[in-house]
């Protein structure tokens, strides 16, 4: 019996593409690809015949262009004569504005439906059960459509606000009138300002960080001092001394003051007007997605498993501290990774203002600027681009904050 | 010492009849103080919650109880308001919908061919029934095959033929699967049942069916898309992307999770990019771009193209559902699979996605309810929905011109009892597949 120590060499045939696990998935993926590209190959061919036939050059120039409308609603300096550049930017603050409030809003909602919904109350939770039931079942179409006829069609006019004896009455001491045109509310203004409202603005944001950040080194020491003696020195009125009162000092040092609404002819002059579908936008977003916020909080929630508040409990700690230490943490790494689609579809929902007229970057660069100039290949790859950028953007921040508090494993 | 025992012992030789608890620990009260006023916080909130629901249905309440079922415009609805409830009286003008129904149904499909979606209607029902229920006989999963075709050709019309012969190609896919099989193995098998059919359109389907419709000319009247609108519209993209997202979703997830890195690259692009951008971007590519990447020449129905891109919007959401389905699996359920020889498409079939697809259920149908109140954007690329084309439509006419709140309630409403009625059905559906002993 002869016995050889060289394995026998398979001769490689060409069957073995296919039936050889080893090259197997080669010869898939080249057929993948040839496929792939033979696909892409014709889009793209019949897209150069078609665009050569009407004589259609794809180009950005436009942008640079006048872009000769007007926006209703803006954050930024716009005139007509601006670029359609500018129109793209107006837009696009709007989208991130309508978005960020939404989200806080939506998250406030949402928590406290979620919570409330989980409450021994019978009447609190079958009422926060009818409202997710309600509100997530329905387009949001609909909502942003009722909210803004609410909002236009069941509240007074201007002028309604006028005379002795007026038919409406301004809400908050006199602050904000709710017109079927406008909010109009209370403007913030700084009577010695830095130079603008921005800086102002800017300058406050800055401070309160700071004593955040210098508040949070306190609680840190205080932890400290704790670990090593057992004492926890008392930090509350140091927290609110250093939260407060550099704000405050700013803000008076800056001679802050709100310039009230007055009813002037026909129509209200003085404060902020904002038209009411910002406000329908923003509710309507808030309300729709606090419905799925108000579900991700209740079943992030009851996952933690009881034994986890009954050891809290044996271990002495008070309901709050229950919650706070023990619940809320373990609770928070099942809430946060669809909490961060739910913001998501937030600002993808925010496309939705079109419907009511809110200038968004789907309205201004997706519609007018599309109507008007014809370049439909530019503006809607232009507007893919910008909501993907958004999107990974927020994705890319929320995983970050994901990653602190996910479970840190050995 | 007998004596005195028995002057003052007593012991009881009956039992005493029990007790009912206290009042304050049974029936209502007990209910009351454990569930409405078990504290100072509780009890405001029951009150406040009493408060808002008193406030809200007394703003309500009479309005809707004034509503007028028939009238012929808006000023007759208020005169009969006025006229019966007094001056000042509030009413809700139901009679929009009485008279209007048909537009919120069809939109403007032709009213001489209004059977033609309902018996398309009544045969969806037919076709989902074997997939809902597992009581109906398997043999009727056959039809439901065949549904979209029938339900195409009952919808647009046109020449019966047309989806005769696109079916047949389907079917000779088949017969040519089950063929090469038995004969040449799976290459042969895979390769014939692509091919024969694709020749077969390209080459066969035109004649044939020109052939077939000069014999027996079988025709409805065509209807145009423009045509559609209301719930018609909403019902056929809602349905059409529903049927061809899961499965579409499934075989993108398991790209995602394939080993061949081309093909994971490819479909992760697609999944994220899809997912990162807003449907109206893509509702908009359809209605402006898509012509542009098809031949020169081909005119492409925009139903037809909004239904391509709602299916793809929607498949990338599923994907990634049944991705997590599919991470849940424990990895001794793959193991065992190849322990046992089969294949990768068998493992599939038999093992993994019956398993993952219970666990996704939930987020697969919230899915299709995410992507059925969606339809209502159609309304941006000019499309009739029945939320704001219809309703604008019919505000648009001097009759109804001021109405507002009925229209909405009134599709608010039968979005409300799709939606919900999907969601309670994947509720059964998660008891009924459970198979855990705890």
């Amino acid at each position: 019996m002869a016995i050889t120590d060289n394995a026998p060499k398979a001769s490689f045939r060409l069957g073995m593409l296919l039936y050889d696990a080893r090259y197997r998935s080669i010869t898939i993926q080249i057929l993948f690809l040839i496929a792939l590209m033979l696909g892409l190959g014709w889009l793209a061919s019949n897209a150069v015949v078609n665009l050569d036939k009407m004589g259609y050059v794809p180009s950005f120039s436009f942008l640079t262009q006048r872009a000769g409308y007007d926006i209703s609603f803006k954050l930024i300096d716009y005139t007509h004569d601006d670029t359609h550049f500018r129109a793209l930017l107006v837009g696009l603050v709007n989208t991130l504005f309508i978005s960020a409030l939404g989200c806080i809003t939506a998250t406030i909602i949402g928590v406290t439906a979620g919570v409330l919904r989980l409450s021994k109350n019978w009447v609190i939770a079958r009422l926060m059960t009818l409202y997710v039931e309600i509100f997530r079942n329905v387009p949001l179409l609909l909502w942003l459509l009722v909210i803004f006829a609410i909002l236009t069609e069941a509240t007074p006019a201007p002028n309604a606000f006028r005379g002795a004896n007026p038919a409406a009455h301004m809400w908050l001491w006199h602050s904000v009138a709710v017109t079927n045109r406008y909010v109009a509310l209370p403007a913030p203004l700084f009577s010695r300002s830095l130079g603008s409202v921005q800086t102002d603005m800017l300058t406050l944001v800055a401070v309160i960080i700071a004593s955040l950040l210098v508040n949070r080194f306190v609680v840190h020491r205080a932890s400290a001092v704790q670990y090593a003696t057992g004492v926890r020195p008392t930090t509350w009125w140091k927290s609110l001394l250093i939260l407060f009162v550099p704000a405050i000092a700013l803000l008076v040092m800056l001679g802050f003051h709100f310039e009230y609404p007055v009813l002037k002819g026909f129509n209200f002059s003085g404060g902020i007007q904002a038209p009411n579908f910002v406000f329908a936008l923003w509710l309507g977003l808030s309300i729709y997605t606090g419905t799925y916020i108000a579900e991700i909080v209740r079943s992030g929630i009851l996952a933690v498993s009881r034994g986890q508040s009954e050891a809290a409990y044996a271990l002495g700690l008070r309901p709050g501290r229950t919650m706070s230490l023990v619940v809320l943490p373990q609770a928070l790494r099942v809430i946060v990774p669809p909490m961060i689609s739910q913001f998501l579809n937030l600002t993808k929902n925010s496309t939705l203002a079109a419907a009511i007229s809110y200038p968004d970057l789907t309205a201004t660069l997706g519609g007018i600027t599309l109507n008007q100039t014809g370049r439909a290949l530019e503006c809607v790859l232009l507007m893919m681009m910008i909501y993907l950028i958004i999107s990974l953007l927020i994705s890319l921040a929320m995983n970050l904050f994901n990653r602190s508090v996910s479970l840190k494993e050995r | 010492m007998t004596d005195a025992n028995t002057a003052t012992a007593f012991v009881r030789t009956a039992m005493l009849p029990q007790q009912p608890p206290p009042i304050s620990q049974r029936g209502v009260i007990k209910w009351m103080r454990e569930n409405l006023f078990s504290g100072p916080l509780n009890t405001v909130l029951t009150l406040v919650g009493l408060a808002a629901v008193f406030m809200i249905l007394q703003g309500v309440l009479p309005w809707l109880l004034h509503g007028v079922w028939t009238a012929k415009s808006l000023n007759e609805c208020r005169a009969i308001i006025t006229k019966t409830w007094g001056d000042g009286a509030d009413g809700a003008c139901w009679a929009v919908i009485h008279e209007r129904w048909p537009q919120y149904i069809y939109g403007f499909y032709p009213s001489d061919q209004y059977w033609r979606p309902n018996l398309a209607f009544v045969l969806m029902l037919v076709a989902i029934a074997p997939i809902l229920f597992g009581a109906v006989p398997r043999q009727m999963l056959l039809f439901t095959a065949a549904f979209p075709a029938v339900a195409f050709w009952l919808l647009w019309g046109g020449s019966v033929w047309l989806a005769v012969v696109i079916l047949a190609g389907f079917a000779l896919g088949v017969i040519a699967l089950k063929l090469g099989l038995r004969l040449g193995g799976a290459i042969l098998g895979v390769g014939a049942a692509v091919l024969i059919p694709v020749l077969w359109w390209l080459f066969f389907a035109g004649s044939a069916a020109g052939a077939l419709d000069a014999l027996a000319p079988l025709d409805l009247v065509r209807v145009q898309s423009d045509k559609f609108g209301g719930f018609l519209l909403a019902f056929v993209i809602g349905i059409c992307g529903i049927g061809f997202s899961l499965p579409l979703g499934i075989l993108l997830s398991l790209g995602r999770r394939s080993d061949m890195p081309l093909i994971k690259y490819v479909c992760v692009g697609f999944i994220e990019f899809i997912r990162g951008v807003p449907l109206i971007t893509l509702l908009f590519t359809a209605s402006f771009l898509l012509s542009y990447f098809l031949p020169p020449g081909t005119t492409f129905d925009l139903i037809l193209r909004v239904i391509i891109m709602v299916t793809l919007f929607s498949a990338a959401y599923i994907a990634e559902v049944v991705r997590g389905g599919l991470a849940a699996l424990p990895r001794g359920q793959y193991e065992a699979a190849d322990a046992l020889g089969l294949d990768y498409w068998k493992a599939q079939r038999l093992i993994i996605m019956p398993q993952a697809l219970k666990i996704s259920i939930p987020g697969i149908v919230s899915s299709f309810i995410g992507l059925f109140k969606d339809t209502t954007l159609v309304i941006f690329v000019s499309l009739l929905d029945p939320l704001k084309g219809i309703t604008d439509a019919v505000r648009a006419s001097s009759e109804w011109n001021g109405v507002y709140w009925e229209p909405y309630i009134f599709s608010g409403s039968i979005f409300f009892i799709f939606c919900f009625g999907m969601s309670r059905y994947s509720q059964y559906l998660e008891r009924k597949l459970k198979t855990d002993h705890r």
